[in-house]
């Protein structure tokens, strides 16, 4: 069984490409159509939770399912599975561009990825923007980090934290009316 | 040494990046103006173009090469596992109490918080990244130097794959990816 819930998430790491919303359908089709491990339900909701949770949300989610199946051991069987795969390949290729990083057609190659780049994550965040500055308390928490984050050194942790002592007093505030 | 700083390092950046994967990227940023012997901000872009076109989390992806430029497989393994560990200690923590977390007024109210800055720290990493790309920075001396400083060819590029990336939603960006490093060579970028 732990071999088992390794390896399916092997499969889960190795074939996910892109961020944790492109991983949900790879699950689905491994942990609820083929092993049955869990319903429909318990993934969207592993989903919700690894998302309320720091972290890369994907490797929240196999934790959390790994965790229901089998207890702690389960969860490092399916975090250490999801992420093995990413680790050996990563370290492959980054080998082979350092190797090469001298050859030129390389130092093109990198230099065309990196405009392209940009151009993917611009959208990316496009999406986030409408996905998570949605009224207008949001809003203005989004533009006040943003231009104190543009025009101040502040260290990232601590807007973090601010931003989240900030969001509890907004709820508690609005519940008191 | 160095692992050990990279591991609280990486550390950190699990414990605090909400998001999935792309919210590492202001943390990353950050380690490479406090460890400039790490890796630069515009090896930071190749990490996350690489990693975009490479299977398995973004996150995970980014990590495992940032620690692979530092310490090499050993710096990968490290920085990954720092980075995964956090979240793995407050899946553990509050496992037993899924449901009562997800609906507790303070973790709801934090994340609420969270969510729209978190974005916010993501657009600020992602302007930043665009001038590393878009703009020879270190040639800009004066208003008028800006404009000669400016990756004219880069900038084309960016915009002929931002315009077809916004046409063909379906398209996945791995394509997109591979057309800008066929472009690079093509036109000695």
């Amino acid at each position: 069984m732990y071999l088992d819930l390794f390896l399916t998430y092997a499969k889960v790491g190795a074939m996910t490409f892109g961020g944790g919303y492109a991983m949900l359908p790879i699950l689905k089709r491994e942990m609820v159509d083929r092993k049955g491990w869990v319903t429909e339900d318990d993934l969207i909701d592993c989903y919700a939770i690894g998302q309320c949770t720091p972290g890369v949300i994907a490797v929240n989610a196999a934790t959390l399912i790994g965790y229901k199946k089998k207890g702690f051991l389960g969860a490092l069987c399916a975090t250490v599975g999801v992420i093995t795969p990413p680790i050996l390949i990563i370290i492959c290729v980054a080998s082979v561009i350092q190797a090469y990083s001298g050859n030129i057609y390389v130092k093109h190659a990198l230099a065309g990825m990196n405009a392209a780049i940009c151009a993917v994550i611009a959208l990316t965040v496009f999406g986030l923007l409408k996905k998570t500055w949605k009224d207008p308390a949001s809003v203005v928490i989004g533009l006040a980090v943003f231009a104190l984050t543009v025009a101040f050194d502040i260290p990232t942790v601590l807007t973090v934290v601010a931003a989240a002592v900030v969001g509890v007093v907004i709820s508690k505030v609005k519940k008191r009316r | 040494m160095t692992l050990l700083l990279c591991f609280w390092e990486f550390f950190k950046t699990g414990l605090f990046a909400v998001g999935g994967g792309l919210a590492t990227i202001p943390f990353l940023q950050e380690m490479a103006e406090k460890h400039p012997d790490w890796f630069t901000r515009e090896e930071l872009t190749s990490f996350i173009a690489v990693s975009e076109s490479t299977p398995g989390p973004i996150g995970i992806n980014i990590a495992t090469y940032a620690g692979y430029k530092i310490y090499g497989p050993l710096g990968s393994v490290i920085c990954t596992f720092a980075l995964v560990l956090p979240s793995f200690l407050v899946i553990l923590l509050i496992a037993h109490a899924l449901n009562k977390f997800k609906s507790s007024e303070i973790v709801q109210g934090a994340f609420y918080g969270i969510r729209p800055a978190s974005t916010a720290l993501i657009s600020c990493a992602i302007l930043t990244t665009f001038f590393d790309v878009l703009v020879n920075v270190s040639a800009v001396t004066s208003v008028r130097s800006f404009f000669d400083a400016i990756d004219y060819p880069a900038v084309a590029l960016f915009a002929v794959i931002l315009t077809a990336a916004a046409i063909f939603k379906k398209v996945h960006p791995i394509v997109f990816i591979a057309a800008g490093a066929l472009a690079g060579i093509i036109f000695k970028m």
